[in-house]
């Protein structure tokens, strides 16, 4: 920008100019001080948003998780004692009850994730590797299977909750009074059966998710890719493992990253599934740190079992990232 | 838009095989996906007793009614407008503030930048229940200290819903900005632009798909949250994520009339959706997969 300002400035010129030439010196550092701070300036009101509503927040639960934090003291929060490690040591006494209820939650929700993220990609990857091409109806199939995910997360779940009544629901009504497959209609929203049931809704939920971003990640892939390789003779089958699979890497890599993490922390489904007390089967960890919290009024025991999960998300989302750039230069994620 | 940059896969016609396994698969999915629709169109049309016994896949007879009782059973005019309030700013607020971030990221090199992203995107992991409370701690306070009513107010929920949204929407934008050449807003700059007016007058304009991308998620992330809004609403700034909830505590379920409240509360974000999903898909497309 500098190199432009001639000393010997026309007339004509000059009216173009916004910053007059004339004072060379003056304007030049002003403007680097400009240039440097700039960028801090624009990242201004980002930080300041995160800063307020995720970091402080964040450092003031994990002194919470350090405080004896009952209902008693949540008037005033700062005078409750310190209790050390005594919520650490509660949640992580696995043969105590506390401590049991946790790691039960937390196995429900590992294989939960696992199974849910699995489905979601399998789905949405079979969904856009068929649609690659284009056919009749495509454009329309297309805005359908994304209804699911454009649906308000409520509004979607209610309705699972109606297809999962006991008495006058779709799914009883189909397999029981239709199919014949069970003996008496099942309850599908308490029980062993909520599991299933969790799992069927976030499946449907979150495939058309991995469908968008497998589908925006295919479009990048030249068509001479396949071409060349239908000249060289190989097959669909070929194609894809040897083309689209390797090609969508990159993309696969971020997406099951970002599947994982909102499928694990996902609180909406269960709680508008089930309400404030999830069944057994079906206690996801995010249902069960809320329950803590808000049913029992321990806020201390609350935050350091968050605090815990948080921990377990840093090493898994560092490992995996670890483990899935090796080979690559740079991990932008 | 679905003929756009379709990549022709081979220049020979697809097996029978494939195609039928495509036909299959294609039509158990579109099942899985339409059932629920389907349930959630029809029983809102259905008269109270169909939906009281049991399940009919056809309606005994149609109704408007409980599209006419929805808003008398719970305020549910309230909370579209507070659902409307909340989320168009949110939206709004969190679309400048990711374009600010991400022409800074895209466009500049400084000290920070790599922890700045790193930073910001780490949000995202956070379990919510993790800042529940203590964020809640610090809205009373904040309100106690200044008379800044946030907490029950839908400037607190304004607030905490864009942050949700911008790391993703500033990762995207990053990715989108990166793509618009940066001839153009050198150019810009030369012709005397400073570097605001080359991002709005030359940036922006190049990446409006992304932009538009960055905000139908923004919106339908705010439209669709029930943990926050949960804790931080109170009677007056009840949003419809809690709102629609009413009508299940009451002793008769309703169930035609929550089908339709679903329903009515779900078609500003799925046709808003559906119309600029192309924009969405060309959005990822050329910003956050590449």
């Amino acid at each position: 920008m500098t190199t432009t300002t001639a000393a010997s400035a026309e007339p004509g010129e000059r009216t173009v100019r916004k910053s007059s030439p004339g004072a060379a010196r003056g304007p030049r550092r002003t403007g680097r001080i400009k240039r440097i701070g700039l960028p801090y300036l624009l990242l201004l009101p980002a930080l300041a948003l995160e800063l307020l509503v995720h970091l402080v927040p964040m450092v003031i639960g994990i002194v919470m998780s350090f405080k004896e934090l009952t209902q008693f003291y949540i008037r005033d929060w700062g005078t409750a004692p310190w209790a050390g490690l005594d919520n650490y040591s509660v949640s992580v006494h696995f043969d105590e009850p506390v401590g049991e209820a946790l790691l039960h939650s937390f196995f429900v929700t590992i294989g939960f994730t696992l199974l849910s993220v699995g489905l979601c990609w399998l789905i949405g990857t079979a969904a856009a590797v068929y649609m690659q091409d284009n056919f009749v109806g495509r454009g329309v199939l297309r805005a359908l299977f994304l209804v699911p995910y454009a649906l308000p997360v409520y509004a979607a779940v209610i309705t699972w909750v109606f297809m999962f009544q006991h008495d006058n629901g779709l799914v009883n009504h189909v397999l029981h009074d239709q199919l014949h497959l069970t003996d008496k209609p099942s309850f599908w929203l308490i029980g062993d059966n909520s599991f299933y049931a969790l799992l069927t809704v976030s499946v449907w939920k979150g495939w058309p998710f991995a469908f968008l971003i497998v589908m925006a990640g295919l479009q990048n892939i030249p068509g001479e890719l396949y071409e060349a390789a239908a000249l060289d003779g190989a097959g669909l089958w070929q194609q894809l493992r040897r083309i689209t699979l390797p090609s969508l890497r990159p993309v696969n890599q971020v997406l099951v990253l970002v599947l994982f993490l909102w499928t694990f922390n996902d609180f909406n489904t269960p709680f508008v599934l089930f309400g404030r007390t999830a069944p057994e089967s079906a206690d996801l960890i995010s249902v069960h740190i809320y329950q803590a919290s808000f049913v029992t009024w321990n806020f201390g025991t609350g935050s350091a079992m968050s605090v815990l999960l948080l921990l377990f998300l840093l090493v898994v989302t560092g490992v995996y990232l670890l483990l899935t750039s090796r080979g690559r230069k740079t991990a932008d994620v | 838009m679905s003929s756009t940059s379709t990549t022709p896969r081979s220049p020979m016609a697809p097996p029978r095989s494939f195609l039928w396994s495509r036909r299959i698969f294609l039509t158990l999915l579109t099942g899985f996906v339409l059932v629920p629709v389907y349930v959630m169109v029809s029983s809102s049309l259905k008269p109270l007793a169909d939906v009281s016994g049991k399940f009919r896949w056809i309606p005994s007879g149609l109704t408007l009614r409980p599209y006419v009782d929805i808003w008398s059973t719970v305020p549910l005019a309230r909370y579209f407008v507070n659902s409307l309030i909340v989320a168009g700013a949110a939206t709004a607020c969190s679309v400048v503030i990711a374009v600010f971030s991400a022409y800074a990221v895209s466009r500049y090199s400084f000290r920070g930048k790599r922890v700045f992203t790193v930073t910001v995107l780490s949000t995202q992991m956070f379990p919510g229940i993790l800042f529940l409370l203590p964020l809640f701690l610090i809205y009373v306070n904040i309100g106690n200290a200044t008379g800044i009513a946030l907490f029950g107010s839908r400037g607190g929920l304004i607030l905490t819903y864009l942050t949700f949204s911008l790391p993703f929407s500033i990762w995207m934008l990053i990715g989108y900005f990166d793509s618009v050449p940066r001839d153009l807003d050198e150019a810009a700059l030369v012709d005397g632009c400073g570097p605001l007016g080359a991002l709005f007058r030359v940036v922006v304009p190049a990446a409006i798909p992304g932009i538009v991308a960055v905000a139908v998620y923004a919106f339908m992330t705010a439209w669709g949250e029930v943990l926050f809004a949960s804790v931080m609403t109170n009677d007056t700034t009840r949003t419809l994520a809690v709102g629609l909830q009413g009508y299940s505590t009451l002793n008769d379920v309703y169930w035609n009339q929550i089908m339709a409240a679903s329903l009515v509360v779900s078609v500003p974000v799925v046709a808003g959706f559906l119309l600029l999903q192309r924009y969405l898909v060309a959005g990822l497309t050329a910003g956050a997969v590449k």
